[in-house]
């Protein structure tokens, strides 16, 4: 090459760019949800929703007694009805992990130092799962906590976590939120979109369990497999009345919907043209 | 290196790129230069492994780049388009990108450095001004002292000092031995940077050629004479590939030939010579010309 322009070429200087790997991108991953504004709000508010709105119904509900057809699960399950709320501010969160990408044009700066791509999907998804699970848990036993204590200060019936099905409920509600995150993160990746991504999100987890339920039972059979309602089995979603899935059937259904859909997405960013 | 052989790019019916075979070699600056559609946003895009050739292959330094165990150490890319995240500092967006090859702060503050964006470091990048994107954007291409470093209109939106900085840059890199490929509109620009140059128009190459050459060999280059005796002299000059043009006055513009036969031949004539200036055409004049030509085939083509 040099003999191409008659000139001695210096040696190209040592770089400093290693290999990239998985932990790397991870920590790349882990770097930008970490810099950016919208987690800490996003994070803030589902603690809000959680534990805030837990707590106003427990402090200002009926109290709440344990009995034969009230279980004292079914009281947690209550004082987390805003996990309803929480899960579309984690929808949100999931979403924007890639379709923000997409929207800001940074993604092109992303995939262009990572051009295997597959490793920025899976850092995503660790990372969020990885924010997710403890942050939410955190939320859940916070809520736990100030629901049980307010219900039995005002006469309710006293709920332990050992009761059956408490922990369950508890960490189940962490459990389906990271499945959340996961299924809003390969929705932002498949539709790119952030509106796209926003509005499949909020239909699947919050319009659609609402309008089935109206719906006469004779033609709503698949009602329990839709994610919210076969996900809401694990925590006990006080709106789905009447769980026909066990709750780990459930929560197995909800996995599989964000295994298919990280699949796609897995396909699709591998595929098709950033 | 970069080597471009066959490539094509269609979205969807719409050719890109076609066709394209090109190589740019380490250790000069190489302009990549065509009009607006011409497909080098396209070309780029494919190098960087961003788009997926329709057919076709490109390598960067010998191999297939989406393969690279050390993509960052390869090849450093500004894209056309705006690629980092407004709601991200300069430095975190900076940072984002270098964790994925294990580089540290240090060098992420040093590139900050180099490209003169240490005031505006911890701020947001969606209030940077088009220059202060561009500046980021050639920060995030040096991170990793790529081996290839491929820049999209670089002097876009630079002021007067960005653009003396991007000159610098470009040419220190290829002395370094470093492979540079830069697209550019302003030929003026490209004529003060490049060494060699690429051209392309409406998705295939035209020349593949040296600054030098392109502008040397554009017909608009010429002789400018000036004597009393310019009648007298175009007859003598005038023949065969020799172009001489006389507008009634005392100069002369004459193509197909050198200064040094024009003044041989006005010597034995006895003609007095004034002036004789040998003129190149602009690399601008040269550009127009040759993408000209290649618009004007292809319309006549599709018909």
């Amino acid at each position: 090459m040099s003999a191409v322009m008659g000139t001695t070429l210096a040696p190209v200087p040592a770089t400093v760019a290693g290999p990239v790997t998985q932990v790397r991108v991870i920590r790349a991953e882990w770097t930008k949800l970490r810099a950016l504004r919208s987690t800490w709000w996003c994070g803030l508010s589902a603690v809000v929703l959680i534990v805030g709105v837990g707590a106003a119904i427990a402090g200002a509900g009926p109290p709440y007694h344990v009995s034969a057809a009230n279980s004292a699960a079914a009281g947690v399950s209550a004082s987390l009805l805003g996990l309803l709320f929480a899960q579309l501010v984690v929808g949100v969160v999931g979403v924007l992990a890639f379709s923000g990408e997409y929207g800001t044009g940074m993604i092109r700066a992303t995939l262009a130092v990572v051009p295997s791509r597959l490793p920025v999907l899976w850092a995503k998804l660790i990372v969020l799962a990885g924010l997710v699970l403890p942050v939410t848990l955190l939320c859940a036993v916070a809520d736990f906590f100030t629901a049980t204590a307010l219900l039995s200060s005002r006469g309710g019936s006293v709920i332990s976590p050992t009761d059956p099905g408490v922990l369950r409920t508890v960490a189940g509600s962490a459990l389906y939120l990271t499945v959340v995150v996961v299924i809003g993160l390969a929705l932002g990746a498949l539709l790119r979109k952030t509106a796209a991504g926003l509005s499949v999100f909020a239909a699947v987890f919050f319009v659609v369990p609402i309008v089935v339920g109206a719906l006469p039972h004779q033609i709503t059979g698949f009602a329990p497999y839709l994610p919210a309602n076969a996900g809401g089995a694990l925590w006990g979603n006080p709106l789905t009345t009447g769980h026909e899935l066990g709750p780990w059937a459930g929560f197995a259904v909800l996995c599989g919907y964000a295994i298919v859909l990280t699949g796609l997405a897995a396909w699709r960013l591998r595929r098709r043209d950033a | 290196m970069i080597e471009i052989d066959g490539l094509t790019k269609r979205y969807g019916d719409k050719t890109a790129v076609d066709q394209l075979s090109f190589v740019v070699e380490p250790g000069v600056v190489t302009g990549f230069l065509g009009p607006n559609g011409a497909g080098k946003s396209t070309t780029m895009r494919v190098i960087a492994g961003l788009d997926r050739p329709t057919s076709g292959t490109v390598r960067v330094n010998g191999k297939h780049y989406p393969e690279a165990a050390a993509p960052l150490s390869e090849l450093g890319i500004l894209l056309d388009a705006r690629s980092v995240h407004p709601g991200l500092s300069a430095r975190s967006n900076l940072l984002a990108l270098a964790r994925t090859a294990g580089i540290g702060r240090r060098r992420v503050d040093e590139v900050i450095e180099l490209a003169g964006l240490g005031e505006v470091a911890g701020t947001r990048a969606g209030g940077f001004s088009l220059g202060m994107g561009q500046r980021l954007g050639v920060a995030a291409a040096l991170l990793g002292q790529p081996q290839t470093v491929v820049l999209d209109e670089p002097v876009n939106g630079l002021d007067p000092d960005g653009v003396r900085w991007i000159r610098l840059l470009l040419r220190s890199l290829a002395a370094e031995g470093r492979t540079v490929f830069v697209s550019s509109h302003l030929m003026s620009e490209m004529a003060q940077t490049a060494t060699r140059l690429v051209v392309l128009g409406r998705g295939k190459l035209i020349t593949e050629t040296s600054v030098e050459d392109f502008t040397g060999q554009a017909t608009t280059g010429g002789v400018l004479v000036r004597t009393p005796e310019s009648a007298r002299l175009g007859q003598l000059l005038a023949g065969p590939g020799v172009t001489v043009i006389n507008d009634g006055t005392d100069l002369l513009r004459v193509s197909g030939t050198t200064a040094e036969q024009i003044g041989a031949t006005a010597w034995r004539a006895h003609l007095p010579v004034y002036e004789l200036t040998p003129t190149h055409a602009s690399l601008e004049e040269a550009f127009m010309q040759v993408t000209q030509d290649s618009i004007e085939y292809h319309a006549g083509a599709t018909r």
